[in-house]
């Protein structure tokens, strides 16, 4: 993918009952929205551990988005919430990290609300792409670089001696 | 026969993981009998040139602590790894980074500038930084360079084993030297230490409630700790679920919180990022505000959960320097 053609790559972790319905209703409804999300469907947004968030920006995830059900409805009457509590602290951490607030969103739709998959994910695309990319499996790289350098120079400095070595 | 060879070096640390191999004790000497110490900077004088000169594996170990943030460190890593059979990741830096990992939330500018100009206790009024290479006396100096990032041993090179702690105590460090003197080595990459979380080896494992419910967040020097309850029950943060065990539980014995320095188990990918969703899941609020008003109980988050795994962490460092 060329620089100029850059769009934003967002990961979506969708709850079963309420948000992945609701996206399906869009579809159905033959709603337009960006296509820049990739959606995982879960069980509930209460299963969303911080480890997959963590590893979709690592991986080179420009934003992650999350869908629950709207507080009170959750099919499993608390997930929602354990999702709310962990993402309010995960976001303070993230920003902590250098990731912007607007790369990582929790938003509340109902089985019912197709316009509202629409909106948010337009929502989203249009402030991460205003953010630009992320791509941290490329800056690990760039990271790494101050050692393949260091790395070829001992290599390169004691090759000769360890050929002798290996004669004794 | 000739008595295996091994070799302790530090890398990025304060020492302490040094102190742990005297901790042994009488134990020591045991040890001492059995082995031929190549290397040992804290202890005893040996010059690098007698590394390099060594038959590749020569060594039969290495031990070593501390995290790897400069060009020397990295060299001699490199260098440790080709002369020793089995390189073990000595204590927390080397094993994920540990307290020197933290550097990874600032650039090495902020750092140098802040180390070289701007701290309160200086005196360097012509605010001189080390240079890589320099003369004196018409000879050349060169010093090592701080590296951008603060690496884990294994994050430069293979690691066969690792010891955790911070520093690791006497016990485990034990067990790894018996593993390897006697040949009963366990897979390689393993950690030398229980697989499984703290909380199964602490004595307030007891008085640990089904469903925390915290309403309020206390840092451990805000309030009057209760010797025999669980720290979690008393509202205060206790890395102990998402930390491995084999420490003896000795932080909660001293009625102090664990911090995490053994590092996840084996199951676990991302210690900070575990302990947040076990801790933030038992939150007793269900409203926004409510929430983040007991979580201002937690105000630095990376510090408090990458205490030591910050450098071997998912994000490994702050994204934007």
């Amino acid at each position: 993918m060329s620089e100029q053609k850059w769009t934003p790559r967002i990961v979506a972790f969708f709850c079963n009952w309420c948000t992945y319905t609701a996206a399906d209703l869009a579809g159905v409804s033959r709603m337009k929205y960006a296509a820049n999300i990739r959606v995982i469907r879960l069980m509930c947004s209460g299963r969303v551990d911080p480890q997959f968030i963590l590893d979709a920006f690592a991986k080179g995830a420009d934003a992650v988005l999350i869908g629950g059900c709207h507080p009170n409805d959750c099919h499993y009457v608390e997930g929602n919430y354990k999702m709310l509590r962990r993402f309010r602290l995960l976001k303070r951490m993230l920003s902590d990290m250098g990731i912007e607030e607007d790369r990582f969103r929790l938003e509340w739709i109902s089985a019912a609300e197709g316009e509202k998959v629409k909106t948010v994910v337009n929502d989203m695309v249009a402030k991460v792409t205003a953010l630009g990319p992320l791509r941290l499996h490329k800056k690990f790289e760039e990271w790494d670089k101050e050692m393949s350098e260091l790395e070829h120079h001992i290599q390169t400095q004691s090759a000769p001696a360890e050929k002798e070595v290996a004669h004794v | 026969m000739s008595k295996p060879k091994v070799a302790f070096y530090w890398c990025a640390s304060c020492g302490g993981c040094e102190e742990t191999v005297v901790d042994l004790a009488e134990d020591i000497l045991g040890v001492v009998e059995k082995v031929d110490i190549v290397l040992w900077p804290v202890a005893m004088d040996f010059k690098y040139q007698d590394i390099h000169a060594m038959t590749d594996k020569s060594i039969v170990a290495t031990f070593l602590n501390g995290a790897i943030r400069s060009t020397e460190q990295e060299e001699m890593a490199r260098l440790l790894r080709r002369k020793s059979q089995f390189l073990i990741a000595y204590g927390s830096c080397a094993h994920t980074g540990g307290i020197p990992g933290l550097a990874n939330q600032f650039s090495r500018e902020h750092i140098l500038k802040f180390n070289y100009e701007d701290a309160p206790s200086l005196g360097n009024g012509q605010k001189v930084r080390p240079a890589r290479q320099f003369e004196e006396q018409g000879r050349q100096v060169h010093l090592p360079e701080l590296h951008n990032v603060v690496r884990s041993l294994d994050q430069v090179v293979e690691v066969d084993y690792y010891v955790p702690g911070c520093p690791p105590t006497p016990n485990i460090t034990k067990a790894a030297v018996t593993a390897l003197l006697e040949g009963k080595l366990p897979p390689k990459g393993a950690v030398i230490a229980p697989d499984i979380a703290l909380c199964s080896e602490c004595s307030r494992r007891d008085t640990k409630p089904l469903d925390v419910a915290f309403t309020d967040i206390k840092r451990p020097h805000q309030k009057l700790l209760d010797q025999g309850t669980c720290f979690l029950a008393q509202g205060v943060v206790c890395m102990g679920p998402a930390t491995r065990s084999g420490c003896g539980s000795q932080c909660p014995g001293g009625n102090m919180p664990c911090t995490g320095c053994f590092g996840p188990t084996s199951r676990v990918r991302d210690q900070g990022a575990k302990i947040l969703s076990s801790l933030c899941s038992n939150i007793g609020p269900k409203e926004e505000d409510e929430i983040d008003q007991v979580l201002s109980g937690i105000p630095d988050p990376v510090g408090t959960f990458y205490r030591y795994g910050l450098a071997k962490s998912t994000l490994r460092r702050k994204v934007n320097l």
